[in-house]
């Protein structure tokens, strides 16, 4: 326990910082520190230029000694980025550091304001606010949470598998849940990739089966995440397991009974291919899919639907796998730390009428054409348009659902890339005319732009112009029977008309259609476009506002392998961080109930979102679990009879502070 | 539901048939309707090219009009011509957006004893009919089924832009979807919104006719036997200035083209006077249609 | 290598062409002689604040119908506009020839509102006097605006005579076979339409004339 302010008088040290210029050029700092030290109380009052320097921390610490200062203030940035290092200067001085209170006078003050007068009043205000309210300050304990080893990877995508292999070398064991039947997500799906032209599923297949096969790695597909409850290192997650009709443990993926469904040919749109290709009710989305396991899909198959099929797939079946009578099973299991690597869905192009997606059949979608240039695509590989025909001119269009406000405002970062890597594979493939409309070709990455600089040698055209339209409206015999794309050659200020015989529209990354709920249900944040918020854009890239979950890949926004690839690696050393530490401190600022006061109405069990109240039956008195209570302070305001207060917002605390920021004296100071 | 109706000074010259058919059409349809009372020019996009305030002042005159006339409630003020929709659905919304604008506008009609409060609903014709009638009711209504008749719909930009009302601002079908229940054929085609140039015809020629000879050559290219317009001055571009196309860019364009109220009134069985039919150029050749018991069809 | 030999006699036409070639015209823009403020106040003027978001994409020149016949494409006028190239811009055919079908507004990725900055641009040029004195366009406009402000309503009749005698009078010659047929369908009239409160719509109009030019 520190030395503590409860038995002497209150000695305030005020420190204001001038943040360079980012501060002192609009708040008066030696105005505020001046009036700062004329109020009751303050014993040091004065400004630096950086307060959260070294020298800054010492001052601090050298002034509780010389002043015996029991409570110490510093008006500078947001808390959320140094409050936690001057909580520590002001421990190191050995004083609790809850006697510490930080004002923000950066990012609500100089920051938003232009009147160098009214800032430095609003400084002052802010300032005064704190004075008022560090009287009622108390000595306070931080608490320790135990941090369970294991860890929940949502997502099995490339960044997922990375996490997951990255963590399970590191001796911890993961749990990896995919709710496709397969992991591999949309890497699986591409042919080549950009810009060393390696094939997707080379580099991919090995990882999967690594997943698969290793120790430390538990792999759920065909499931999702039902029900998250707990906290950081204390997360108890149920996870239903949706069922495949196929005993996992019993099928060895010898795809015989595929072979002897009653359809002859598939009937449903085949996922895996975009729809450029059918399956059957009874399937294995492709040659590699990890787990090598058959799914029976309820939508279509006879059995389901009529109960009055042959079941010719349960006869081929050696080893009695098929199960009908399969149910939803629903496991529970518990992680200290979670790693959401949800990915993205690919924009819909027929949001954009203009290029006549779905009106005109040799209207591409950038995903549809890796699995037509694929070798175990559709068509082999071979490049035939849905006419027949196979294409002599092709026109890529790029920025379709990006970079507009009619539809997503961002840019994908991708497109511009694979855009290139499909000019050079259809060229390769059918040696067409392959004409890219681009914006601004965006090749800002490790070997990227040599490969641009590759594709022009390769003569393809690039036509700086967005597209207008794409229509079937001819007005010269040479555009009988094409594709017309319109657009400004921009460069050269004229508008072309290219007819062409296939179109690819190179299509955005969009956050998955249930990111929001998924979002709710790991209570963390989302950007505004729809894509996972980190906690901080630049220091904080993989953390998330809740504690003991990450994100990494495309959920926090779009992004290439390399780069999700990489973030899955930071992902998975911030939660090896905790796991290793074994433990983590939690904020003090917990609600807890004063027992005599409680009438046990209930009130706040109900609406608690962290459920970390419970009702002691024999006392009937209501209970606040600290580890599970956030600090939200809904309880708090909800508790009809006043019974629960929260550490650093006890009532006191809050009325003087608004006392103070109405220029009122507050009895309790004086 | 009693509409205002906003003739437009077109109405009144080059495209009197469409007022002509439209009038009789919401009359053998029962829909009811009072003209707007002293309406005046809405300034089309002349007005605006000079005077901005002024363009607006004009068409709100218009509106408070429609406020001193139906004393209550929402008015649905009906303006067939594109133009005139536009520039008072315009002027509707940006009152209504901009407060500065208002302000002004309105404190311009208070000098003259008006004001605008904000109860229009500027309607094309094409909506009420589709979409306050249905089509439903013209399905009950129609007579003479325009069996075998393929039909261009033409709309034009300024009903369908900028603003989203009833229908898509590139790829619209609700006239299509109208002559389907009329019993004809709607030809699909990519330049159902293209413009025609609007007044351009008599200002720099040359341009205007050639947007008007891709209209006309594609709708003739893709198999349609009449295009049906719901603008005056597309129409009489579209109509007008075929002669001309054929000579200076020798070509042989023959395709009638009529509003489409004149087509409801075929099916509905209204003769060629009550649609004003003889004031078009070009009369559609309508020998297929047929009354169900073998007799043509009175008007033709 | 072989190269083609010279042919002593030129003809006419080429000589001319060489002429041409010969005088050079000088193209760079300094600075000095640009209104670096014009893009924003066109922009306030315009409803079209984003107008200086413009990422020069061309959607709205690969969509316009007139942009085959304009000078500049609608996207160079935006980035003149932008850049301050007053002159340039409102001595342009361009603004004339858009005939204000919204395709460019709806589509434009950014959410610009083209039309109303063409139109911004078409009344600034009448006020300044920057369109070239017959040129059709601005003279219909000025006509329609001066018919409608006396009478309420436009007559086209008497509207298109008053155009073609302020460009071209021959012009009527041309269009008189067209102005009897339409007459004979009755789509022609000759008595000039007027609305019956001429002194209400006076009232409106007359609150002011003209704005300060940009």
């Amino acid at each position: 326990m520190h030395g503590n302010g409860h038995n002497g008088t209150v000695r305030i040290g005020f420190y204001i910082c001038h943040c360079g210029h980012n501060i002192a050029s609009i708040v008066d700092v030696k105005a505020v520190s001046e009036y700062i030290k004329s109020l009751s109380g303050v014993v040091i009052s004065c400004e630096y230029k950086y307060m959260c320097s070294d020298p800054g921390q010492e001052l601090i610490q050298k002034d509780i000694k010389e002043h015996s200062l029991n409570r110490i203030i510093v008006a500078s940035c947001s808390p959320l980025l140094h409050e936690h290092t001057f909580r520590t200067a002001v421990e190191k001085g050995g004083l609790n550091p809850y006697y510490f209170q930080m004002v923000n006078i950066r990012e609500d003050v100089s920051w938003v304001h232009t009147d160098m007068k009214a800032a430095t009043e609003k400084a002052k205000d802010l300032s005064r606010a704190a004075v008022q309210r560090v009287f009622h300050h108390k000595s306070l304990e931080t608490k320790h949470v135990k941090i369970h080893p294991d860890v929940l990877i949502v997502g099995g995508g490339i960044a997922g598998i990375h996490a997951a292999l990255t963590l399970a070398n590191a001796g911890k064991k993961v749990y990896l849940i995919e709710r496709n039947p397969t992991i591999g997500g949309h890497m699986a799906m591409f042919d080549k990739t950009f810009p060393t032209l390696d094939c997707a599923a080379c580099i991919l297949t090995p990882k999967m089966s690594q997943v698969k096969n290793h120790p430390n790695i538990i792999l759920w597909t065909y499931s999702e995440v039902a029900k998250v409850d707990g906290y950081v290192g204390n997360y108890k997650i149920s996870i239903r397991r949706k069922p495949r009709y196929v005993n996992e443990e019993l099928c060895v993926g010898c795809m015989d009974c595929i072979e002897k469904c009653v359809y002859k040919e598939g009937k449903t749109p085949d996922e895996f291919n975009v729809g450029l290709s059918k399956r059957k009710p009874i399937y294995i989305p492709f040659p590699q899919a990890t787990p090598q396991i058959v799914v029976i899909d309820r939508e279509t198959c006879i059995e389901f639907k009529s109960g009055r099929c042959k079941k010719t797939c349960v006869e081929a079946c050696d080893r009695k796998a098929i199960d009908f009578k399969q149910k939803e099973e629903i496991k529970e299991i518990e992680v200290g730390t979670i790693i959401l690597t949800t990915g993205y869905q690919t924009f819909d192009a027929s949001r954009v009428p203009f290029y006549g997606y779905g009106k005109y059949p040799n209207v591409y979608t950038s995903l549809e054409v890796e699995r037509l240039v694929n070798a175990s695509g559709p068509t082999g590989g071979e490049l035939i348009l849905r006419d027949g025909r196979h294409p002599k001119t092709v026109g890529i269009i790029h920025c379709v659902g990006s970079r507009d406000k009619n539809t997503n405002r961002w840019c994908s970062r991708t497109c511009c890339m694979y855009s290139l890597k499909l000019a050079h594979l259809l060229k390769e493939h059918t040696d067409a005319e392959v004409y890219n409309f681009y914006i601004d070709i965006r090749a800002a990455g490790k070997s990227y732009e040599e490969f641009y600089d590759k594709l022009l040698d390769e003569n393809v055209h690039f036509i700086r112009g967005r597209v207008a339209e794409v229509s079937d409206w001819a007005v010269r015999p040479s555009e009988e029977g094409k594709l017309i794309i319109r657009a400004e050659d921009t460069l050269i200020g004229i508008v072309r008309r290219v007819p062409v015989d296939m179109v690819v529209l190179a299509v955005g990354m969009e956050p998955q259609a249930d990111s929001q709920d998924v979002r709710r249900m790991f209570n963390i944040s989302c950007s505004t476009e729809g894509f996972f918020l980190e906690r901080h854009p630049k220091l904080a890239p993989v953390d998330t506002f809740t504690d003991g979950i990450f994100i990494a890949g495309a959920c926090q926004g779009p992004k290439d392998i390399p780069d999700s690839v990489a973030q899955a690696g930071a992902a998975a050393a911030q939660a090896l961080i905790l796991i290793d530490s074994g433990e983590i401190e939690l904020e003090p600022n917990t609600a807890y109930v004063v027992q005599n006061e409680c009438s046990g109405c209930r009130t706040c069990l109900t609406i608690c979102p962290f459920t970390a109240i419970s009702r002691d039956e024999a006392k009937q008195k209501a209970f606040i679990n600290e580890a599970l209570c956030k600090g939200c302070g809904t309880c708090v305001a909800a508790c009809p009879s006043g019974a629960i207060k929260q550490n650093l917002f006890e009532d006191e605390m809050i009325f003087s502070e608004i006392d103070g920021l109405l220029k009122m004296e507050s009895p309790a100071c004086c | 539901m009693k509409y205002l109706y906003y003739p437009g000074c077109s109405l009144r010259s080059t495209g009197r048939a469409y007022e002509e058919s439209l009038l009789s059409v919401l009359k053998v349809l029962d829909i009811p309707f009072e003209e707007l009372n002293d309406w005046n020019c809405c300034g089309a996009t002349s007005y605006v090219s000079i005077d901005e305030t002024d363009a607006f002042a004009l068409a709100a005159r218009n509106l408070a009009l429609a406020e001193l006339q139906s004393p209550d409630g929402t008015i649905n003020l009906i303006a067939p011509c594109s133009a005139c929709f536009l520039v008072l659905l315009k002027t509707e919304r940006y009152l209504e957006s901009y407060p500065d604008v208002r302000e002004k506008i309105n404190s311009t009609l208070d000098k003259a004893g008006l004001h605008y409060h904000g109860r229009v609903n500027v309607r094309h014709p094409l909506d009420v009919f589709v979409n306050d009638y249905g089509l439903e009711n013209i399905t009950k209504r129609v007579k003479y089924p325009l069996k075998g008749l393929k039909v261009a719909s033409y709309y034009g930009c300024q009903m369908v832009r900028p603003f989203k009302t009833f229908d898509h601002s590139h790829y619209p079908e609700t006239m299509d979807r109208l002559v389907k229940v009329l019993g004809a054929e709607p030809v699909d085609w990519p330049l159902k919104t293209r413009c025609c140039g609007g007044s351009l015809t008599g200002t720099i020629q040359e341009a205007g006719l050639r947007l008007n000879r891709l209209l006309l050559k594609e709708a003739e290219k893709r198999g349609a036997d009449i295009m049906l317009t719901c603008c005056p001055l597309c129409q009489h571009n579209l109509e007008c200035y075929q002669e001309r196309i054929n000579r200076k860019f020798d070509e042989k364009i023959n395709i009638p083209v009529a509003f489409f109220t004149q087509l409801m009134g075929v099916a509905l069985g209204l003769s060629e006077k009550e649609l004003g039919m003889q004031r078009l150029f070009k009369m559609p050749s309508l020998k297929q249609i047929t009354h169900p018991k073998g007799e043509m069809a009175n008007a033709w | 290598m072989q190269l083609p030999t010279p042919t002593s006699v030129h003809s006419e036409e080429e000589s001319h062409k060489i002429e041409k070639m010969k005088r050079v015209v000088r193209r760079i823009k300094f600075e000095s002689e640009l209104d670096l403020n014009f893009g924003e106040r066109v922009a306030d003027k315009a409803y079209g604040q984003k107008l200086l978001s413009c990422i020069q994409c061309g959607t709205c020149s690969a969509t316009c119908p007139l942009a085959h016949y304009m000078d500049y494409t609608p996207r160079k006028i935006i980035a003149m506009t932008r850049e301050g190239f007053k002159e340039e811009v409102l001595n342009s055919l361009t603004i004339w020839l858009c005939a204000s079908c919204y395709s460019c507004y709806v589509q434009c990725p950014r959410q610009i509102h083209i039309t109303d900055v063409m139109y911004t641009l078409k009344r600034e040029a009448i006020q300044m006097g920057f369109h070239p004195k017959r040129l059709p366009i601005p003279i219909l406009a000025q006509e329609f605006y001066k018919r409608v402000l006396k009478d309420g309503r436009n007559t086209e009749s008497w509207l298109l005579v008053s155009l073609y005698l302020r460009t071209n009078p021959f012009i009527m010659l041309r269009e008189a076979i067209l102005g009897l047929k339409l007459f004979l369908r009755g789509r022609l009239t000759i008595g000039r339409e007027h609305v019956k409160r001429r002194d209400q719509l006076h009232t409106i109009l007359e609150h002011k004339k003209g704005e300060a030019p940009l």
